[in-house]
């Protein structure tokens, strides 16, 4: 019963081998089938606390634009999801005309199923790893591309000018941030010597945050822009380009795209949590037991989704150029700038004294921070007063 | 190691079951009367003039191709910040230096006026 408290996973997994294995199954094909079974619990799992988020998310915007939001089916609404998803799948199933079938089809498909497969690496506990896999950061960025293909397919593939339109805006705006998102993953991979997700957490006896509070903001932002959520939903825009690229989508294949985007945004929160708030680890409680690790990583979770959602519901949209010159002439010097930094920083301090290291690095980040703001304020004044002639102001005419 | 990819492989797999699982009860269970204005392409009223797939702007391009080098580059870095630790002062050196010089190809982009959205 102790072990089960501790290891739940194994004592199960090495009960339903037992099982099977009796029941006269090769040992390889039950170890596949447990290991299917458990994904499948794991991914139906996800896809309620989806549900769920749906129920958040309508909540929270309410409540940020000073309406209740649903509140009438079941306590505090909610049931309402449950009433959105019988709604979505009562509805016609709709291939416009002129798309392409194949890739109009299969983009809803993909966009769904590159969220799920990021919760292939996401430790839960210590030991509720999906995967400790040891190229876990990289294998992040890649699923992260599949998000990006989905969105092209949907726009290519609908045959219509304001989803090519959105998908174009919304693509060049993935790639861009890709790249401060990369190079500010670096940064834990780089303090934790390891690219493994529990590695990372294992490592963190100071959060990273506190190592590198610059590189959380930059993941943070390029994290917002990746999701491409308000200020960075260039692709959708519905005040421009109606929906942008899932305009021809209804019924269940939108109901993917929605879903898709508020895990997407939910799973990100996650991961910044992972690589910068340690992750599962709160004040040693995480090696009690995983039934408690695993609740901690889900409400640190749900905070950094609060925190996108907070940006999301207050910023205003950014036009495209402003967007691309603030990735490629901000965000993207600075943290590279930043990397260096910290790769200085980092071997030259390790060895001293815990406070002096935790002390160093955040001064740097700071002044690295600071800066580069200082820098930007200089040169836009310097811009504007290019532009602007000194206005004298005019006698007052009586 | 194998038994890892082995959890991937059928992530991917359950992954795509369940978003086509999803899609295919919700073509099961709507209704079906196609109809020619139904399945017209959705614009602001009225009928799509031109075509679609269209010569698109060659900003898109350039910045996709820039995001190219800097990704391949910066992917380059992982192995590099994996094995700092012990790698001491030189590795962190010769890292800085091939920043640098991703560095200088982004100032060189910038000064030749690819980053503009003109």
């Amino acid at each position: 019963m102790t072990q089960f408290l501790t290891d739940p996973l194994k004592v199960l997994a090495d009960w339903l081998q037992g099982l099977f294995t009796g029941w006269g199954m090769a040992p390889d094909a039950a170890h596949v089938l447990i290991a299917f079974l458990g994904v499948f619990l794991l991914i139906a799992l996800v896809m309620l606390l989806d549900i769920f988020l749906v129920w958040v998310e309508r909540k929270t915007v309410a409540r940020f634009q000073d309406r209740i939001g649903p509140n009438r089916l079941g306590p505090y609404g909610l049931i309402q999801p449950f009433a959105d998803i019988i709604k979505l799948l009562i509805k016609e199933d709709i291939t416009p005309r002129a798309a392409d079938w194949v890739v109009y089809n299969l983009a809803p498909i993909l966009s769904m199923a590159a969220v799920l497969i990021l919760w292939a690496i996401i430790p839960l506990a210590p030991v509720i790893l999906n995967v400790d896999l040891n190229v876990g950061a990289l294998y992040l960025i890649a699923a992260g591309a599949i998000g990006t293909l989905a969105v092209i397919m949907a726009g290519w593939g609908s045959h219509n000018k304001y989803a090519l339109i959105g998908a174009f805006r919304q693509i060049a705006v993935l790639v861009s941030f890709e790249i401060p998102m990369v190079t500010t993953l670096l940064i834990p991979t780089l303090l934790a010597g390891t690219m493994g997700l529990n590695g990372i957490i294992e490592a963190q006896d100071i959060w990273f945050v506190l190592l590198s509070p610059l590189g959380a903001a930059i993941f943070l932002i390029a994290a917002i822009a990746e999701l491409g959520r308000a200020p960075f939903d260039m692709g959708e825009a519905e005040s421009e380009i109606v929906a942008g690229f899932n305009i021809e989508y209804s019924g269940m294949k939108f109901g993917m795209f929605y879903a898709g985007e508020l895990l997407h945004a939910f799973t990100f929160g996650g991961f910044w949590m992972i690589m910068f708030f340690g992750g599962y680890r709160f004040f040693g409680l995480e090696k009690v037991s995983p039934f408690l690790a695993a609740p901690i990583l889900l409400a640190k979770a749900m905070l950094g989704y609060w925190i996108i959602m907070w940006v999301k519901y207050t910023m205003m949209r950014i036009r495209i150029d402003h967007m691309l010159a603030f990735n490629w002439k901000f965000l993207t010097p600075v943290a590279l700038l930043l990397l260096m930094v910290t790769a200085l920083v980092h071997s030259m301090f390790k060895d001293a004294s815990t406070l002096l290291y935790v002390l160093t690095m955040f001064g740097s980040n700071v002044a690295v921070g600071l800066g580069a703001l200082e820098t930007a304020r200089q040169h836009s004044r310097r811009q504007r007063s290019k532009v602007e002639k000194p206005v004298r102001s005019a006698p007052a005419s009586a | 190691m194998q038994n890892e990819w082995l959890y991937i492989g059928l992530f991917a797999v359950v992954g795509l079951i369940i978003p086509i699982g999803a899609i295919s009860v919700g073509w099961l269970l709507g209704p079906k009367k196609p109809n020619a204005v139904k399945q017209d392409t959705f614009e602001c009223g009225i009928e799509t003039v031109g075509d679609t797939w269209v010569q698109f702007k060659a900003q898109y391009y350039i910045f996709a191709l820039v995001f190219l080098v800097f990704d391949v580059e910066v992917v380059f870095l992982f192995p590099w910040a994996v094995r700092l630790g012990q790698l001491g002062l030189f590795a962190v050196l010769e890292g800085i230096l091939f920043i640098s010089i991703v560095v200088a190809g982004l100032i060189y982009t910038w000064r030749k006026g690819m980053l503009e959205w003109a």
